[in-house]
């Protein structure tokens, strides 16, 4: 097995994770904003996995990118329910226009 | 040969990323997000996490995807003005595009010079052959316990609390 240096694996999670962010701020959609939140999700766990090869004996970069996912199945299944219930109320899915508190 | 799967599985995950970020079309962008997972997945099998990858695919492409699908399918615009030709077109105004173009590279040069200047030193063996499955159930039921049942509780919550949302609703009636 050719080792991979864990700072390509660390280079590609930056990607992911700033390309994630961008998604996150220019799309004007609330589920665009999602699309981006799960792709900096998977940056992150690309960074755990990379440091738990070193550790084979416990693998806890492992279990903590479970857990991550986990996590984000949570949070996604909660944010679209939010999401659509802003859709039923405002009719609109473009998070600049939900600005009613603003008023 | 692992060395050209790692840049081409990196290179697919990055370009359908970037795919997402320039596609005014929201269906075409789950549709790349897919490919990216689906790359991210293969990175995992390649780092030695098998179980990893099976759940990343389960997982979001199973459950998350379909989910966001519809999503999109069903916060649709129920107008007709809407011109047929390009629907689930996604408004991006110029400001946004700019801040965040601004901070993705950026953030991104910031990243790369902490990473260049790391000088990571691994201890540690490296070599895994063995399937991770066992290290995993192992530890989950043992040192990871606590974490364990309140990702359990975390995902009755959240069931309860999204199916409680997501109920009743009419939007039809709100007009």
């Amino acid at each position: 097995m050719i080792n991979i240096p864990v700072e390509h694996y660390l280079i590609v999670a930056a990607a992911l994770f700033c390309i994630g962010l961008a998604i996150a701020i220019t799309k004007q959609h609330l589920i665009g904003i999602l699309l981006g939140i799960e792709l900096m999700l998977n940056a992150v766990n690309i960074n755990l996995i990379a440091f738990s090869r070193h550790d084979p004996e416990k693998i806890g970069g492992q279990l903590f990118a479970l857990f991550v996912i986990v996590v984000a199945a949570a949070e996604i299944t909660v944010a679209l329910a939010i999401i659509l219930r802003v859709y039923g109320h405002f009719r609109t899915v473009e998070p600049d226009k939900v600005s009613e508190l603003k008023k | 040969m692992e060395l050209a799967a790692f840049y081409g599985f990196s290179g697919l995950a990055i370009v359908s990323a970037l795919f997402i970020l320039f596609s005014r079309n929201l269906i075409y962008a789950a549709f790349a997000l897919f490919l990216t997972f689906l790359g991210v997945a293969a990175l995992y099998v390649l780092a030695g996490a098998d179980f990893l990858a099976v759940a990343q695919i389960m997982v979001y492409v199973g459950g998350i995807l379909v989910l966001l699908i519809f999503g999109i399918m069903l916060t649709q615009k129920a107008e007709r003005d809407v011109i047929s030709s390009t629907p689930n077109q996604v408004i991006i105004s110029v400001k946004r595009q700019f801040w965040g173009f601004l901070t993705g590279i950026s953030l991104f040069c910031f990243l790369t010079y902490i990473i260049a200047t790391a000088n990571f030193t691994m201890t540690g063996e490296t070599n895994i052959s063995r399937s991770t499955l066992k290290t995993i159930g192992v530890e989950l039921m043992t040192s990871h316990l606590l974490p364990f049942e309140i990702a359990a509780i975390l995902l009755l919550v959240a069931l309860v609390g999204a199916a409680y949302l997501a109920l009743n609703r009419n939007p039809l009636s709100h007009d």
